[in-house]
C-alpha cells in the first residue's frame, strides 16, 4: 500500500507549525530546543517524501546532513543551557536579554 | 759540528719552557727548584750559544739560516711571506753569548737577591721570558721577527719594573707606572719601528735581512783592502766546509730544518741572484747602485731618499729601546724593578737591541749620509747630557742608570760615524761592566738594608733570629726608599749619603766594584779603555781624515762624556766605599751571600779581559800578544761596513789621561767632605758658578717636568676634553639627548596634536560618529528576546517565500 | 645548486633552533637542564662549524655548501645560504664566542636577581641563530631579515638583565641601528627592483656581465647614494665614527652575554656587511669614497682610543677602545688591496676575541665586586694570581703585541694601508700612532684595576675564579695565542676569495683614482 505523498507532507506541515508555535510560544529553553528538533524533523519527513516521490537520492542525501548537523545542536545547545543553567540558576529565555541593543 | 746551527730553535725554547714550568707550577716548587730550573735553563741557552760560536769558528764563519720545526710559516697571505726563520751569524751569536752569558750570571745573583721574595718563581719565570724574546729579537732573519723580540722583552720589562707593584704606602703605584711609563716610551719607539719595516716591505717586497743562498759579507769584499786579504784567504780555505753543511742538511731530518748555507762555494758574492731574490740589504745596495725610484702610490722617490727615512724612523725605534734623547726618559725611572732587572735589562742586553738592529741595519746607515750624521749627533748628546745628569743623583742605582744612558750613547753615536764594529764592541765590553756594576749596586743595597735592620727595631742576634723576616722585608726596602711618609721608610738603603766605608765591611763587593769603575771609566787595560777608545779613535778618523762635521761632534762629545764618566764614577765609589760608615746601617753591612758574589767575581775577571778580544793593531805590542782586532774580524763576516781601527796613542792617551784627572778631581773633592755630606748636601753645590749647574744635573734636567707640561698634561687634559664634553656632554647628551630626541619628540608632537589630532583623527572620529547615530536609530530592535527573533525570522521567511511565489500567482 | 639533501651551512645554521626548541619545552625550574641544554648546544654547533671549515676548499673564491630553498618566488628572494672566504671565519667566531658568552652567564649575579633564566637562554639561542643567518645569508633580503632580528633578543637582553638605566640604553641601541638600516632597506630594494633578483652571486654575476649598471660619474651619483645607503647601515652597526654614541651606552648597561656577543660578533655585521655588499656591489663608489671612510676611520682610531684613556668606568672604557679597533678594520677594508681585506677580516675575529676576552673579565671583576669604577680597584693581581695573569694576555693581544692575535691583525692592516693606491702613507702614519695609544689607555687600565697596592679593604677577599671562569678565559688566550703564532691557516682560508674580490676592484682603482 502506496501512503500519498500529500499525506506525509500535510504531516510535515502539521508537525511544522507545531514546532514554530513551540519555539515561539514557550519559555524553558529545553522545550524550545525540542521544538527546534521537530521543526528539523519536519522538514526530513518533507524531503524524504518529495525524494520518494521523484525518485531522486539528493533528498535522502539532505536527510543525513540535517541528521548530522541536529546532531551537532544537540550536543552544543544541551551544554550551552547547562552553562546558561549553572551561572543563571534558570533557563527560562525571557530572563536572558543581555543581547539587548 | 756542522749541524750545531739546527740547534738555534733550542736556544729560544729552552728558556720559554723554563718560564712556561716556573709561571705554571713554580708556586708549588721549593724556592731553590724554581731557582735551578730558571738558571740551568739560561745556562742551557748559553751551551748552546757556545755550541753556535764553535761550530761558526769551524766552518769559516758560514752564516746559516734555519727554519724552526713544527711552525709553517707565519705571516703568510696574497703578496707577504714572512716566516719564523732564525739567522745564525758573527753577529747574532756575539748578542746570544752576551745575553745567555751574563744572563745566566744574573740568574744565580738572583737566587740569593731575590731569596724569601713571595714571587720567587714569577720573577725567574719572567726572567727566562726576557731571555727567550731577547733571542728572538737576535736570531731573527727579518724585520718582523726582530719586532716580536723587541716588543716581547719590553712587556718583559714591563713585567719586571712592576714586579713590585704592590708595595705599600704608594711606592706600588710608582713602580707600576714606571713600567707603565717605559712600555708607552717604548711604544712611540716601536711605532717608529713599524713604520720603518712598512717603508722597507713596500719598497724591497720582503722583510728578510737576506735569504738563503745569500751572502751577507761578499767574500771579495775586503779584497782591496790590503790587512785584509789574509783573512778572506782564510775564509776562502773555509769554504769546503760550509758547502758540506748544505748536504749534511739534506742528509739529516733533525731538530730543525737547515735550509741552505750561505754561499755556495762557487761563489765569491751575490752577482748571481736576481735582485728580487735578495734579502732587503741585497737589494738595497743594488738599488742604490741602479739609483732607483720607488713608487708609492701618489709620490715617487729615489732610493736614496727612501732609505734616510727607513733609517730615521729606524733611529726612532732605537731611540725608545736604547733610551736615546728623546725617548731615554723611562730608563731612569726603570730602576723600580730589581736590581738583577736592571742588571740584565736595562744595562747589558735590552737597551742594546737597538745598537744591535742599526748594527745589523750597516747597509742602511751606511747608504744615508743624513741620518748617520743625525745619529751622531743623538748619540752623542745623548752620552754628555746622561753623563752630565749623572754627577747630580745620589741614588745609587740612577747614577748606574744614568750612566747607562750616557754609554748607550756612546754606541749609538759610534754607529752614526760608521764604527759599526766599535759599537758592537762597546756593547759587549760594557754588557760584562755595567751588570757587574748593577749587580754591585744590588749587593750593597741588600747589605745596607741587613745593615739597617741589625741596627733598628732589632738587636743584632735578633736580627739572625728574625733572618727570614728580615729578608722579606728587605725587598720591600728596595723600593720604599722613595716614600719617606713613615719612620721605617725614612731610611733610604739607596742613598749614597748613608753609606760610606763599606770598603772594609763588604771587600770582595768593593773590589769587584772597583773594577767596574775603572773599566768603566776607560782605565787601561780594562775592558772600556779598548771599546770607548776605539770609538774614539774612529770618530778621529772620519772627522780628521774624512773631513765629516760628525767625526768631530763624536769625537768632542764623547771625550767630555768620557770625563763625566770617570767623574761621577769615583764620586760614586768614594761616597759609597771609602772614608767612614756615615749610618749605622753602613757600620753593620754584611758581605753579600756566595750565590750573589760568585756573579761578581766572574764578571770581574770578564770586566778586566774582555778587552784584549779587540786590541787595535799597534797597541803597544799588546796586538802581537792577544792578536789585533779578532773581535772586528769576526764581525765582519756578517757586518759588512765594518772596518778596524788602528791604534791612536793620541786619543788613547788623552781619553786616559782626562779620565784619571777627573777621577783625581772627584777624589779630591769627595774624600774629605764628610761633614758636608752629613748634610745632606754636595760640595760642588756649595762652589759659587758650579752650584747651579750641579743643581740642574740634580734634577735632571727637567726632562720629566718638561714631558709632562708638553706631552703628558696635554694629552691627559684633550683626552678628558674629548671624554667629557665633546664626546659625552656634547655628542651623547646633547646632540643625542637633547637635539635629536628633543627634535623627535617636537616633530612628534605637532604630528600628533594638529595634525593627528586635527585632521587624521577628526575622519576617523567622523566616520565614528556617523556610525554611532546610525546605530543609535536601531538599537531598539535588538531587545534580546530569542522570541523576538525567531518571529522576525519566521517573517523574513515568510517575506521570502512570498517574493518567491508571487511570480507563480501572477502567472495565475 | 642542487637543493637535495641538507647542507652543512643549513644545519649549522638551525642548530641553534634545535636547542631553542628543546629549551622551549624545559620548565622554568629546571635551571640546570636549561643551562646545560644550551651550552651542549651551542658546543656542538661549534664542533659543527669546525667540520664546515674542515670541509671548506681553500683554493676556491665562490661560495661552498650553498642551499637554495624558494622563499618568495613572486619578489625574487629566496633562502639562500652558503660560505665563502668572507664568512667561514665570523661565522665559526660566533660558534666560538657563544658557548663562552653562555658559560660565563652560569653564575652571573643578575640572573639569581631577576630571574627569568629560561627566557635568557631562548633569547641567547635565538642570537646565535639570527648572527650565523646573517654571516651565510646569501640573498639580500634574507640578509637584511636575519641582520635586523639580531636586535630583538639583544634588545631584550639589555633592557630586562641590564644595569640601573638599561631601558634607555636599549630602546636607543634599537632605534640607532633601525634607523640606519632603513636607508639600507632602501637601497637593497632598489638593486632588487634593476636586478629582478635579490641573489647576490646572480647580482655580482650580473654587474661583472655589464647586464646590471648602476651608473657611476663622481662622488654624487646614483651609485654613490646606494653605496652610501649601505654603508650608513653597516657604519651605525660598526660604528664608525661619529655614528658611535649608542655604543658606550648598550655596552655599558648590557649585561656581561650581551657586552661580549655584542662586541664579539654583532659589530662584525656592519663591517662583515661592507666587504660582502658595499664593496662587491659599488666598486666605483667604494673606490671613490675610500679616502672619506678612511678619514673617518682614523679618526675614529685616535678619538676611540683617545677617549677610552679618559674613561673612569671600565666598561666603558674597553666600549670605546672598540671603537678605535674597528676603525682599523674599516681602514683595512678600505685599503682596497688584498693585505687590507685580509687584514680587516682577521682582525673582525681577532677583536671578537680579545675584546670579548676583555668583557669577560671585566665581568668577572663586576660578580666579584659590584663596581665599574676604575677607582675601586687596584691590586687585583695579587688578591687574583690567576686572573691577572690570564687579563694580562687578552690585554696585550687587544693593544697589539706581536706573537698575539692582535698584532697580526694590526700589522697587516697597516701594511695594507700603507701599500694601498687610495689611501697610503699618510693614512698609515696616523693609524699607527693609533697603536701607540692602544699600548696608552690599555696599560693603564690594566694598571689602575691589576697592579698598584691592594689597599681597599673589600678587595682582599675576593672569591678565586670558578673552574667555569678559567675555562672561559683559557679559552680565549690560547685562541689569541694560536692566531698570534700561526695565522697562516686564517689567512689561507680568506685568501681566494679576497684575492676573487680584490681583482674585480682592481680595474676601478685605476680608472677612478684618476677622476678629478
Amino acid at each position: 500500500m502506496m501512503v500519498a505523498t500529500e499525506a506525509y507532507v500535510v504531516l510535515s506541515m502539521v508537525l511544522f507549525v507545531l514546532g514554530t508555535l513551540g519555539v515561539l510560544l514557550r519559555r524553558n529553553a529545553i522545550l524550545v530546543f525540542m521544538s527546534v528538533e521537530l521543526m528539523l524533523n519536519a522538514t526530513n519527513l518533507a524531503l524524504a517524501a518529495f525524494a520518494q516521490q521523484w525518485g531522486s537520492e539528493t533528498g535522502h542525501l539532505f536527510v543525513f546532513f540535517i541528521i548530522a548537523v541536529a546532531a551537532a545542536e544537540v550536543a552544543v545547545g544541551l551544554a550551552l543551557i547547562v552553562a546558561i543553567f549553572r551561572s543563571k540558576k534558570s533557563i527560562n529565555i525571557d530572563e536572558l536579554h543581555q543581547m539587548e541593543g | 759540528m756542522e749541524n750545531y746551527p739546527q740547534l738555534v730553535p733550542l736556544i729560544i725554547l729552552i728558556p720559554a719552557v723554563g718560564a712556561f714550568i716556573n709561571l705554571m707550577w713554580g708556586a708549588r716548587i721549593a724556592e731553590r727548584g724554581v731557582a735551578l730550573i730558571g738558571t740551568f735553563a739560561s745556562a742551557f741557552a748559553f751551551l748552546i750559544a757556545v755550541l753556535l760560536y764553535s761550530a761558526l769558528s769551524s766552518s769559516g764563519y758560514e752564516s746559516a739560516i734555519v727554519n724552526p720545526p713544527f711552525l709553517d710559516g707565519w705571516l703568510r697571505l696574497t703578496g707577504v711571506e714572512i716566516s719564523w726563520q732564525m739567522r745564525v751569524d758573527t753577529l747574532s751569536v756575539t748578542m746570544m753569548l752576551v745575553i745567555t752569558g751574563v744572563g745566566t750570571l744574573i740568574h744565580l745573583y738572583s737566587m740569593g737577591y731575590m731569596h724569601g721574595d713571595p714571587r720567587f718563581h714569577r720573577f725567574f719565570a719572567y726572567l727566562n721570558m726576557f731571555l727567550a724574546f731577547m733571542l728572538v729579537l737576535v736570531t731573527g732573519n727579518n724585520f718582523l721577527m726582530l719586532f716580536v723580540g723587541w716588543e716581547g722583552v719590553g712587556l718583559c720589562s714591563f713585567l719586571l719594573i712592576g714586579f713590585w707593584f704592590d708595595r705599600a704606602k704608594g711606592v706600588g703605584w710608582r713602580n707600576s707606572n714606571a713600567a707603565r711609563k717605559a712600555f708607552i716610551v717604548n711604544r712611540v719607539g716601536d711605532f717608529g719601528l713599524m713604520m720603518a719595516i712598512f717603508l722597507i716591505f713596500w719598497t724591497f717586497g720582503t722583510l728578510d735581512f737576506y735569504k738563503p743562498g745569500e751572502l751577507a759579507v761578499p767574500l771579495d769584499a775586503h779584497a782591496e783592502e790590503g790587512e785584509y786579504s789574509e783573512e778572506v784567504g782564510v775564509v776562502a780555505e773555509g769554504e769546503p766546509a760550509g758547502g758540506e753543511i748544505v748536504t749534511e742538511a739534506a742528509a739529516i731530518e733533525g731538530e730543525g730544518e737547515l735550509l741552505l748555507a750561505e754561499g755556495e762555494p762557487e761563489y765569491l758574492n751575490n752577482d748571481h741572484i736576481e735582485t728580487e731574490q735578495l734579502g732587503v740589504f741585497g737589494q738595497a745596495e743594488r738599488f742604490v747602485e741602479e739609483g732607483r725610484d720607488i713608487d708609492f702610490g701618489p709620490f715617487t722617490l729615489p732610493i736614496g731618499a727612501v732609505i734616510t727615512i727607513i733609517t730615521l724612523f729606524l733611529l726612532l725605534g732605537a731611540a725608545g729601546k736604547s733610551a736615546q734623547i728623546p725617548l731615554f726618559v723611562w730608563l731612569p725611572d726603570a730602576m723600580a724593578g730589581p736590581t738583577p732587572v736592571s742588571a740584565l735589562i736595562h744595562a747589558a742586553t735590552m737597551v742594546t737591541a737597538g745598537v744591535y738592529m742599526m748594527v745589523r741595519s750597516n747597509v742602511f746607515y751606511h747608504e744615508a749620509e743624513l741620518t748617520s750624521f743625525i745619529v751622531t749627533v743623538v748619540g752623542a748628546s745623548t752620552a754628555i747630557m746622561a753623563g752630565f745628569v749623572a754627577i747630580g743623583q745620589w741614588d745609587i742605582k740612577r747614577v748606574l742608570a744614568y750612566s747607562t744612558v750616557s754609554q748607550l750613547g756612546f754606541m749609538v753615536a759610534a754607529v752614526g760615524v760608521g764604527a759599526y764594529g766599535a759599537a758592537m764592541f762597546h756593547l759587549v765590553t760594557h754588557a760584562f761592566f755595567k751588570a757587574l756594576l748593577f749587580l754591585g749596586s744590588g749587593s750593597v743595597i741588600h747589605a745596607m738594608e741587613h745593615g739597617h735592620h741589625a741596627a733598628h727595631g732589632h738587636s743584632h742576634d735578633d736580627a739572625h733570629a728574625h733572618d727570614e723576616e728580615a729578608h722579606a722585608s728587605t725587598h720591600k726596602a728596595d723600593e720604599e726608599h722613595h716614600a719617606d711618609l713613615s719612620d721605617e721608610a725614612e731610611f733610604d738603603p739607596q742613598d749614597m749619603r748613608n753609606m760610606g766605608g763599606l770598603r772594609t765591611k763588604m771587600p770582595v763587593t768593593y773590589v769587584t766594584y772597583l773594577i767596574g769603575t775603572l773599566a768603566l771609566a776607560g782605565i787601561f787595560p780594562f775592558a772600556g779603555f779598548w771599546s770607548k777608545d776605539e770609538i774614539l779613535a774612529d770618530s778621529w778618523v772620519v772627522g780628521l781624515f774624512e773631513g765629516q762635521l760628525s767625526g768631530f761632534i763624536a769625537l768632542g762629545l764623547l771625550l767630555l762624556a768620557a770625563g763625566f764618566t770617570a767623574f761621577y764614577m769615583w764620586r760614586q765609589v768614594v761616597l759609597v766605599f771609602h772614608g767612614k760608615p756615615r749610618t749605622e746601617a753602613a757600620e753593620r753591612a754584611p758581605e753579600s751571600s756566595i750565590p750573589m758574589v760568585i756573579p761578581l767575581l766572574v764578571l770581574a775577571i770578564a770586566s778586566i779581559f774582555i778587552g784584549f778580544m779587540n786590541v787595535p793593531s799597534g797597541a803597544l805590542g799588546l796586538d802581537t800578544l792577544f792578536g789585533a782586532h779578532r773581535f772586528t774580524d769576526w764581525l765582519s763576516h756578517s757586518v759588512l761596513n765594518v772596518h778596524a781601527g788602528d791604534f791612536n796613542i793620541l786619543v788613547a792617551g788623552g781619553a786616559l789621561l782626562l779620565a784619571i784627572v777627573a777621577m783625581i778631581v772627584a777624589n779630591g773633592i769627595y774624600a774629605r767632605a764628610r761633614d758636608t755630606i752629613l748634610r745632606g748636601v754636595d760640595p760642588l753645590e756649595e762652589r759659587e758658578g758650579i752650584g747651579n749647574a750641579w743643581r740642574l744635573a740634580n734634577a735632571r734636567l727637567y726632562w720629566d717636568q718638561i714631558y709632562f707640561m708638553l706631552i703628558e698634561n696635554p694629552f691627559n687634559r684633550i683626552g678628558k676634553f674629548l671624554a667629557d664634553t665633546l664626546d659625552w656632554a656634547f655628542w651623547h647628551d646633547y646632540v643625542h639627548d637633547t637635539v635629536i630626541a628633543k627634535g623627535f619628540r617636537t616633530i612628534g608632537n605637532i604630528l600628533a596634536t594638529p595634525v593627528d589630532l586635527g585632521i587624521i583623527d577628526g575622519i576617523v572620529n567622523g566616520i565614528g560618529r556617523l556610525a554611532r547615530w546610525l546605530s543609535s536609530g536601531l538599537r531598539p530592535i535588538q531587545t534580546g528576546y530569542v522570541r523576538t527573533y525567531a518571529i522576525t525570522l519566521l517573517f523574513g521567511v515568510v517575506i521570502v517565500v512570498v517574493v518567491l511565489l508571487l511570480p507563480l500567482i501572477q502567472r495565475g | 645548486m642542487e637543493n637535495t639533501g641538507l647542507s652543512l651551512v643549513t644545519l649549522v645554521l638551525f642548530l641553534p633552533m634545535v636547542g631553542f626548541s628543546i629549551v622551549l619545552f624545559l620548565k622554568e625550574s629546571q635551571t640546570e637542564a636549561i643551562k646545560w641544554t644550551t651550552l651542549g648546544t651551542s658546543l656542538i654547533t661549534f664542533v659543527m662549524s669546525l667540520v664546515m671549515w674542515a670541509g671548506f676548499d681553500n683554493n676556491q673564491p665562490a661560495l661552498q655548501m650553498v642551499q637554495q630553498w624558494e622563499f618568495l618566488p613572486q619578489v625574487g628572494t629566496s633562502y639562500y645560504v652558503g660560505v665563502d672566504g668572507l664568512s667561514l671565519l665570523l661565522v665559526i667566531l660566533t660558534t666560538f664566542i657563544m658557548p663562552l658568552a653562555i658559560l660565563s652567564s652560569f653564575r652571573a649575579h643578575v640572573l639569581h636577581e631577576r630571574g627569568r633564566e629560561k627566557l635568557y637562554y631562548l633569547l641567547l639561542l635565538l642570537l646565535e641563530w639570527a648572527m650565523i643567518g646573517a654571516f651565510v645569508a646569501q640573498d639580500l633580503i634574507v640578509f637584511f631579515i636575519f641582520f635586523e632580528f639580531t636586535l630583538v633578543p639583544m634588545f631584550f637582553l639589555i633592557g630586562i638583565w641590564g644595569a640601573e638605566n638599561r631601558m634607555y640604553a636599549a630602546v636607543k641601541f634599537y632605534l640607532y641601528t633601525l634607523a640606519g638600516s632603513i636607508l639600507m632597506l632602501l637601497a637593497i630594494l632598489y638593486v632588487g627592483s634593476n636586478a629582478g633578483t635579490f641573489n647576490m652571486p646572480q647580482i655580482l654575476a650580473m654587474i661583472q656581465s655589464g647586464d646590471l649598471i648602476f651608473p657611476f660619474d663622481g662622488l654624487f651619483s646614483p651609485q654613490s647614494f646606494l653605496f652610501l645607503g649601505f654603508l650608513i647601515g653597516f657604519a651605525v652597526k660598526i660604528p664608525i665614527w661619529p655614528l658611535h654614541s649608542w655604543l658606550p651606552d648598550a655596552h655599558v648597561q648590557a649585561p656581561t652575554a650581551g657586552s661580549v656577543i655584542l662586541a664579539g660578533v654583532l659589530l662584525k655585521l656592519g663591517t662583515y656587511g661592507i666587504a660582502r655588499f658595499c664593496i662587491p656591489l659599488f666598486p666605483e663608489a667604494a673606490v671613490a669614497w675610500a679616502p672619506f671612510v678612511g678619514i673617518l676611520a682614523v679618526i675614529g682610531i685616535i678619538y676611540g682610543a683617545w677617549v677610552s684613556y679618559a674613561q673612569t668606568d671600565v666598561k666603558k672604557l674597553v666600549a670605546y677602545s672598540s671603537i678605535s679597533h674597528l676603525g682599523f678594520v674599516v681602514l683595512g677594508l678600505f685599503a682596497l688591496n688584498a693585505q687590507g681585506i685580509q687584514g680587516g677580516l682577521i682582525q673582525m675575529v681577532n677583536h671578537g676575541i680579545s675584546t670579548g676576552g676583555l668583557f669577560l673579565f671585566v665581568g668577572m671583576l663586576y660578580e666579584r665586586r659590584h663596581t665599574k669604577d676604575l677607582a675601586a680597584y687596584g691590586g687585583i693581581w695579587k688578591a687574583l694570581p690567576l686572573l691577572g695573569g690570564l687579563s694580562l694576555i687578552i690585554t696585550l693581544s687587544s693593544m697589539g703585541l706581536p706573537g698575539l692575535n692582535g698584532f697580526i691583525g694590526e700589522f697587516t692592516i697597516l701594511m695594507g694601508t700603507f701599500g694601498s693606491e687610495v689611501l697610503g702613507f699618510f693614512f698609515a702614519l696616523f693609524a699607527t700612532l693609533g697603536v701607540i695609544l692602544a699600548a696608552v689607555y690599555m696599560l693603564y687600565m690594566f694598571q689602575k684595576v691589576f697592579m698598584g697596592e691592594l689597599d681597599k679593604e673589600e678587595n682582599k677577599h675576593l672569591e678565586p675564579l670558578h673552574w667555569q671562569e678559567v675555562t672561559v678565559l683559557v679559552a680565549v688566550v690560547a685562541a689569541t695565542i694560536i692566531i698570534g703564532i700561526q695565522p697562516g691557516p686564517f689567512f689561507a682560508t680568506m685568501q681566494a676569495t679576497v684575492v676573487d674580490v680584490v681583482a674585480k676592484i682592481q680595474p676601478f682603482v685605476t680608472t677612478v683614482v684618476q677622476l678629478p
